[in-house]
C-alpha cells in the first residue's frame, strides 16, 4: 500500500473519531442548553403554552406550619414545622418516633422545598400512603392530605 | 435537588445514526491495525465486527422495548470506547512474537461476555428502585469479594493479590465490589443522610458531624487500608475511598466531608510510604522517573511511564497512525499503558478524542443523577459516573505523570475481563436511571408498581390487612 493512502487513512481515522464526537454532542445540543428549554425551575409561560405537559398544578398559597397526628397510637400528637427535614420513623434518631408496629425504623422523610413539604418513602416495609396512593417518589403534600404510615395518619396543617 | 424540565421524546433514532458512527470507528480501527498483513479480511475480522455489530443491534432494540426514554450517546460511546480497545489490543498482539499467546480473542470474548452481562442486567433489573432493597446485602456481597482474593482460590500476579481463579482464567473481583459498594453507600446514605446533615457540633464554617454517623466513614477507610495492606492494590483502594467520599459530600453537599476524607487520606498515604516498600518506589519512580538507575531499577523502576512518555513524544500531535508506531516497546501496553499506546499512535489530536468521549459518557452519567427523581438513583448514578471518572483521572493521569501510577484499568479499553464485565453492568444500570430520568412524569394519582412486591410475598393469613409488622 502506498505512503499516501496510508496517510490518508491516518488522517481519515482521526476525522472519524471527531466526527463521532461531535455528532454526540450535537445529539446533545438540546440537553446542553440549560438557559433556555433546561432551565430548572418553573417554565415559563410560552413554554407552559407550547408543552402543556411541563406545567405542574400551581403550589398552594397556604404554607404548612404544624404537622398532627390524627389516626393511630399517637393520635392528637402534634409538631411545629421548622426549615429542616422531619425524619419519620420507629428508630430513636427518628424525629417523630412512631409507636407503631408496622411502621419501619426509617420510614419515610417529610422536608421542605420551596414553599411546600414534600414527602419521600425512604424504603420501607409497608410503603407510605399519601391519600390512599403509595408512594413511589417524592411528592408535595398539601394542608390537610393524610399521609399514612403503618397503623398512623399524620396530617399537615397551617 | 432541582428538578429539570425537558420535552419527553426518546431519542432512539438519533441513538441508530451515533451506533452507526461509533461501529464505523471500531470496526474501522480494527481494520486499519491489520492493513499491514496479506489478508486484512480474514474470519477473525469478520467474526469481530459482525458480533459487535448484531450485539450493539439487539442491545438497541432491547432499549427501544424495554427503556424507551434511555439516554441516547451513553451506548454509542461505550462502543466506540470498547471497540477503539480491541482494536489496540489486536494491534499490539501482531507486534507480539509469534509463540506468544495472543490477548484480543479472549478480550473479544469477553467483550461478548460483558455485553450480554450488560443486556442481562437491563431484563432482570428493569427498575433501578428495586436494588434500594439489596442496600445490607450488597455490603455483605462487597466484603466477600473483597475477601475472596485472601482465600486459597486467590491469585498473586505482580505482587497484587487482586484476582481469583475461577478456573478457565483469572477474574478481579473488586471490579464487581465496586458496583456493590455504590448500591450499599447509595441506599445507606439516601436513608441516613438527614441525620448525617443536622447532628453534630458547628466549628466556626464547618459542621462536624457525630461521631457515630462517622462509623461508615471510617469504616470505608478502614476497607480501603486493608485492601492496600493485604492485596497490595493501591488503586483500587483510591477507588473505593474516592467513591465513598463523592457520595457522601453529594448527599450532605457538606465541604466537611471531604476535608476530613483528605485528612484521612494524607493519614493513610503517610503511613503507607512508611511501612510498604512499594509505595515508597512508586513515589520516587514517579518524583526521579527520569534517574538513569530509577529508570533501570527493576522491579519498581520507572521504565514503564518514561517508555510511555517517549511513546507519546514519537506521536505528536496526529500520532503515528494506527500499526505504524511501536507502542509494543512498552510493558503492559494493552492492560495499564494503553492510553499511551492510543497516543503514539492517534497523537494528541486522537487522544483528545478519546478523552473527550469519557468526559462525556461521565457528564451523561451526571445528567441522569440530575434528572432522577429519587434520592437513591440520584446517589447511585452519581457514585457510579464517579467511579468511571476517578479510574480514568487515576490511569491517565499516572502514564501521563501527573501522579504516582498505580495499577487501575482504562474503563472499557485495557485488557481484563472483569473491568469490562463491571462496566458494561455500570452502563445498563446507568441507562435504566436514565430511562426514569426521562421518561415522562404520569400526572395525576399514581397507582403502581412493584406487583411482585413485599406486601404480597408476606400477605399473613388473615387477609384482611395487607400489612406486615416491620
Amino acid at each position: 500500500m502506498s505512503d499516501l493512502t496510508v496517510t490518508l487513512l491516518r488522517y481519515g481515522f482521526l476525522l472519524l473519531i471527531w466526527i463521532l464526537v461531535l455528532s454526540v454532542v450535537s445529539a446533545l445540543r438540546r440537553d446542553l442548553v440549560v438557559g433556555r428549554r433546561n432551565r430548572t425551575g418553573a417554565p415559563t409561560a410560552r413554554e407552559a403554552r407550547k408543552h402543556p405537559e411541563l406545567v405542574e398544578e400551581p403550589p398552594a398559597k397556604a404554607q404548612a406550619r404544624r404537622l398532627v397526628v390524627t389516626e393511630g397510637p399517637l393520635k392528637g400528637t402534634a409538631l411545629d414545622l421548622a426549615s429542616s427535614p422531619i425524619l419519620l420513623g420507629r428508630a430513636q434518631e427518628a424525629t417523630l418516633v412512631l409507636e407503631d408496629d408496622y411502621a419501619s425504623g426509617r420510614h419515610a422523610r417529610l422536608f421542605p422545598q420551596g414553599s411546600r413539604w414534600f414527602i419521600e418513602d425512604l424504603g420501607s416495609t409497608n410503603g407510605t400512603y399519601l391519600s390512599g396512593n403509595q408512594l413511589t417518589r417524592a411528592q408535595p403534600v398539601e394542608p390537610g392530605v393524610p399521609v399514612r404510615i403503618g397503623k398512623t395518619v399524620i396530617e399537615l396543617r397551617q | 435537588m432541582s428538578e429539570v424540565f425537558t420535552v419527553p421524546k426518546s431519542r432512539r433514532n438519533a441513538e441508530a445514526l451515533l451506533l452507526l458512527v461509533a461501529l464505523t470507528v471500531a470496526i474501522g480501527a480494527n481494520w486499519l491495525v491489520g492493513l499491514d498483513k496479506d489478508n486484512p479480511f480474514d474470519s477473525a475480522f469478520w467474526l469481530q465486527g459482525g458480533t459487535l455489530a448484531a450485539l450493539a443491534l439487539i442491545f438497541h432494540l432491547l432499549l427501544r422495548f424495554r427503556a424507551k426514554y434511555a439516554d441516547p450517546v451513553i451506548l454509542p460511546i461505550v462502543i466506540a470506547l470498547n471497540g477503539i480497545g480491541l482494536a489496540m489490543i489486536y494491534r499490539l498482539d501482531l507486534a507480539l512474537p509469534a509463540e506468544a499467546q495472543p490477548v484480543a480473542p479472549s478480550q473479544f470474548l469477553w467483550t461478548t461476555v460483558a455485553m450480554a452481562a450488560s443486556i442481562a442486567t437491563l431484563l432482570v433489573i428493569r427498575d433501578h428502585r428495586i436494588l434500594r432493597r439489596f442496600t445490607y446485602i450488597s455490603l455483605i456481597v462487597s466484603a466477600v469479594l473483597l475477601m475472596l482474593p485472601l482465600t486459597p482460590l486467590g491469585v498473586e500476579i505482580n505482587g497484587a493479590r487482586i484476582w481469583i481463579n475461577v478456573g478457565v482464567g483469572t477474574f478481579q473481583p473488586g471490579e464487581v465490589a465496586k458496583i456493590t459498594l455504590a448500591i450499599f453507600f447509595a441506599g445507606y446514605l439516601s436513608t441516613n443522610r438527614d441525620l448525617i446533615l443536622l447532628a453534630g457540633k458547628k466549628l466556626g464554617p464547618l459542621q462536624l458531624p457525630r461521631f457515630r454517623d462517622l462509623a461508615p466513614m471510617v469504616a470505608a477507610w478502614l476497607v480501603s487500608i486493608g485492601v492496600l495492606i493485604f492485596q497490595r492494590d493501591l488503586g483500587s483502594s483510591i477507588l473505593f475511598f474516592g467513591l465513598f467520599m463523592a457520595m457522601i459530600y453529594v448527599a450532605t453537599s457538606r465541604v466537611s466531608w471531604v476535608l476530613i476524607g483528605l485528612a484521612m487520606i494524607a493519614v493513610g498515604g503517610y503511613v503507607a510510604l512508611q511501612l510498604f516498600s512499594h509505595v515508597a518506589l512508586r513515589i520516587d519512580s514517579w518524583i526521579n522517573a527520569f534517574e538513569p538507575e530509577v529508570f533501570n531499577r527493576n522491579p519498581g523502576g520507572s521504565g514503564q511511564v518514561v517508555q510511555g512518555l517517549f511513546g507519546l513524544a514519537n506521536g505528536g500531535l496526529v500520532g503515528t497512525g494506527l500499526g505504524q508506531g511501536r507502542p509494543d516497546l512498552v510493558t503492559y501496553a494493552n492492560s495499564d499503558m494503553i492510553i499511551t499506546a492510543l497516543g503514539e499512535e492517534l497523537g494528541l489530536i486522537g487522544l483528545f478524542a478519546i478523552v473527550l468521549l469519557y468526559i462525556l459518557l461521565i457528564s451523561r452519567g451526571f445528567r441522569a443523577a440530575l434528572g432522577t427523581r429519587d434520592g437513591f438513583g440520584k446517589l447511585l448514578a452519581c457514585g457510579l459516573s464517579f467511579t468511571i471518572a476517578l479510574q480514568c483521572f487515576v490511569v491517565i493521569g499516572g502514564v501521563t505523570r501527573l501522579i504516582p501510577l498505580t495499577g487501575l484499568t482504562t474503563p472499557f479499553m485495557s485488557a481484563g475481563g472483569s473491568s469490562l464485565l463491571a462496566n458494561w453492568i455500570i452502563v445498563a444500570l446507568l441507562l435504566l436511571i436514565s430511562e426514569t430520568a426521562r421518561r415522562p412524569a404520569v400526572k395525576g394519582p399514581v397507582r403502581e408498581t412493584f406487583t411482585d412486591g413485599k406486601q404480597n410475598r408476606n400477605t399473613p393469613a388473615t387477609g384482611s390487612t395487607r400489612e406486615v409488622s416491620a
